[in-house]
């Protein structure tokens, strides 16, 4: 269904591996279009419906074999061909689908507001919640205005300025995380970006109120780590989480960033969901439409509309004192090590 | 302060660095130029489990420094010549200059405590390789040889000591450790220090030189600044108090958790301080960096740290500020 239907809108851009699935597309396209003849002309009705059962057959394999690849993907084309996928959904996106009403706030009350940080009231269902999010941007503009979702300390402060007003109402938090990492510029550090992230980690651990994470694509650093401190945190099924992207890593530790080291190191820092739940870093994988996000932004939403209001309501149940200590403890485990 | 300006100077590209220590954190930054010790004095640590002492540690150092081997050396931030006893006597600061050079945390913790009542603890907590990781080394061969080098299970130090008659707990990052980055074990240690800091009601002293968050262990590195971070806020609930002190280099994963949250943060002169490192930001941004940049001073004027304090005043700063917390 909605794996065919947006072929157009996504043959600006096709992943690599995707090359397999192209042929069968091709095909599927040309049966169309004789299809499309046959009802123009005196066609035979009975050559048409060999043609539509052929275009059925077509589809289902192409959606096997979608599958197929989708779940066999290495952690590097994960990464720069999927969590980066030009039209793989972002908050804003979410947030027109998953949310009745967005009440923004700008600005962090000291020095401005940081485009790359997204905050407001909101209603998921029937919840009243607080979203703090990060915006990548999607055109050139919106995203040079954002500065592609690599934020300034006083996004990270704005972010903390409304959670506390979240906790002060008793709102629970939701905040979707997509971002390479913090800004790394002389206005940020002058601004204190260091402490703008260990301030939000210390009063994120101690809000009274639930927090949501959701890792929608990147999670780069602490720079994703300063609004993604939470009771539980969910991933998206293709998104990447990590102390450091794989470049960055790569240049570092390969003294060099070239696709074949920055597949090694993608591969070396477990970023996948399924590798980060492992490490009890997250707490639950979100599934994707067949074939990524970014084909169906509308099935990707529902599923994370549905998952936030089912989490919410689970840590709403819990008493606040319960709660935290329970943040605490997810925290206080993390970790691998030998002590005799 | 002209002459510290010339501590800017003596950046060094990582290349340069005569181990792969620079090759570990998430903000890994060009290592400054170390000066090898000559003689050593005795060292008050207690005998502790240490295969090595610091003395031997350094001697295995002088091996692979560039500066000159014997009595004098020259300053790489002044360029006089100084006696090694006298900089070591010094707390390792320039005579001449001022210049800060690094110091191990043994020494650290021998320059700030009372003689001999550094009670080191969690010594036997080593790291693990959770992640299987290789890069152009596996993530062991780099402990292990970092461990022979430096005679340290890891690249923090903890335990309580006193200060001037102050009892306090103490955690000091090991630079010559992994760049001092933080993985689980130093992510683990200083959360033990700070959880026994409010278990005893003591003052925290937590001394900071570091790369960052250990890459090798990825997201469990990252994780440290959180539960370090959280461990933080439930030491402020309870009232105690944290004096962060930061030496030359404290940045990212480092500077973004612990370092930053000290009821009193202090810095020592020319401190390298900030989130991303100069060479990640020139690259950013492509334009030279303002002169003085991300170092103490600079942070001091921004509002980000309370007192720029020189080495040999570090004791009786920290219980200066002890008194006044009514501790
Ligand atoms: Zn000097």
């Amino acid at each position: 269904m909605s794996a065919t239907s947006s072929y157009g809108a996504l043959s600006s851009y096709r992943p690599e591996f995707e090359k397999p699935l192209m042929t069968l597309e091709q095909e599927i396209e040309s049966l169309e279009d004789r299809l499309a003849g046959n009802a123009n002309g005196d066609a035979a009705a009975g050559e048409s419906e060999t043609i539509r059962t052929q275009i059925a057959d077509l589809k289902t394999e192409h959606r096997a074999k979608m599958e197929e690849i989708y779940s066999n993907l290495g952690a590097w084309e994960i990464v720069s061909q999927v969590a980066r996928h030009p039209k793989r959904p972002q908050s804003t996106d979410y947030l027109r689908r998953v949310c009745s009403d967005f009440c923004q706030l700008h600005g962090d009350r000291h020095y401005g507001d940081d485009a790359a940080i997204l905050t407001g009231f909101a209603r998921i269902g029937s919840e009243k919640v607080m979203i703090v999010a990060h915006r990548k941007g999607r055109d050139t503009n919106e995203r040079q205005w954002c500065n592609f979702g690599c934020a300034h300390p006083e996004g990270y402060r704005k972010a903390l300025k409304n959670m506390k007003l979240a906790e002060k109402f008793g709102l629970p938090i939701v905040s979707l995380v997509d971002t390479k990492g913090a800004y790394p510029g002389i206005g940020a550090e002058e601004r204190g970006q260091a402490e703008a992230i260990a301030v939000n980690l210390r009063e994120m651990s101690r809000l009274k109120t639930p927090i949501v994470s959701v890792i929608i694509g990147e999670g780069g650093s602490g720079g994703a780590l300063g609004i993604a401190v939470a009771d539980q945190v969910g991933m998206l099924q293709f998104a990447w989480y990590s102390v450091i992207s794989p470049e960055g890593c790569a240049a570092i530790l390969w003294k060099q960033a070239t696709p074949t080291t920055n597949s090694a190191a993608a591969d070396a820092l477990h970023l996948t969901a399924t590798e980060n739940l492992k490490l009890g870093i997250i707490d639950e994988i979100i599934p994707e439409p067949i074939g990524g996000a970014h084909r169906d932004h509308e099935q990707a939403s529902e599923t994370l509309q549905k998952w936030l209001v089912q989490t919410i309501q689970g840590l709403k149940r819990q008493r606040i004192e319960a709660l935290m200590a329970k943040r605490y403890d997810r925290l206080r485990k993390i970790g691998s090590y030998s002590e005799d | 302060m002209t002459k510290r300006a010339a501590k800017g100077k003596s950046k060094r590209p990582a290349s340069s660095n005569t181990n792969d220590a620079s090759a570990t954190t998430a903000a890994a930054e060009p290592a400054a130029a170390e000066p090898a010790a000559g003689a050593e004095s005795k060292q008050t640590l207690p005998p502790a489990t240490e295969p090595r002492q610091w003395h031997q540690v350094q001697e295995g150092r002088r091996k692979k420094s560039a500066v000159p081997e014997g009595l004098w050396m020259q300053c790489t931030a002044c360029t006089q010549m100084i006696w090694r006893d006298r900089l070591k006597a010094n707390h390792r600061v320039c005579p001449e200059c001022g210049h800060h050079y690094r110091v191990g945390a043994a020494e650290r913790i021998e320059q700030l405590c009372d003689p001999g009542s550094f009670e080191p603890v969690d010594e036997s907590i080593t790291s693990l390789n959770p992640l299987n990781f290789t890069d152009l080394k596996p993530y062991p061969a780099r402990i292990e040889a970092d461990r022979k080098r430096t005679g340290r299970p890891e690249a923090v130090l903890s335990g309580t000591g006193f200060i001037k008659g102050r009892r306090v707990v103490l955690a000091v990052l090991d630079l010559t450790f992994m760049m001092g980055s933080m993985g689980s074990v130093v992510g683990e240690k200083v959360t033990r220090a700070i959880e026994s800091a409010l278990e005893y009601d003591l003052p925290l002293i937590i001394v900071s030189s570091s790369g960052g968050a250990r890459m090798q262990e990825s997201g469990l590195s990252l994780m440290q600044m959180a539960k370090t971070s959280a461990a933080l806020a439930r030491f402020d609930d309870a009232g105690g108090l944290f004096i962060s002190v930061l030496s030359d280099p404290t940045t990212g994963g480092v500077s973004a958790s612990f370092a930053m949250l000290g009821d009193v943060i202090i810095a020592e002169p020319g401190a390298l301080i900030g989130f991303a490192g100069p060479r990640v930001i020139q690259q950013t941004i492509r334009q030279e960096l303002p002169d003085g940049f991300q170092r103490a001073e600079f942070l001091k004027d921004k509002g980000f740290i309370d007192r720029v304090v020189p080495r040999g005043e570090l004791r009786s700063e920290i219980s200066r500020i002890i008194d006044y917390c009514g501790k």
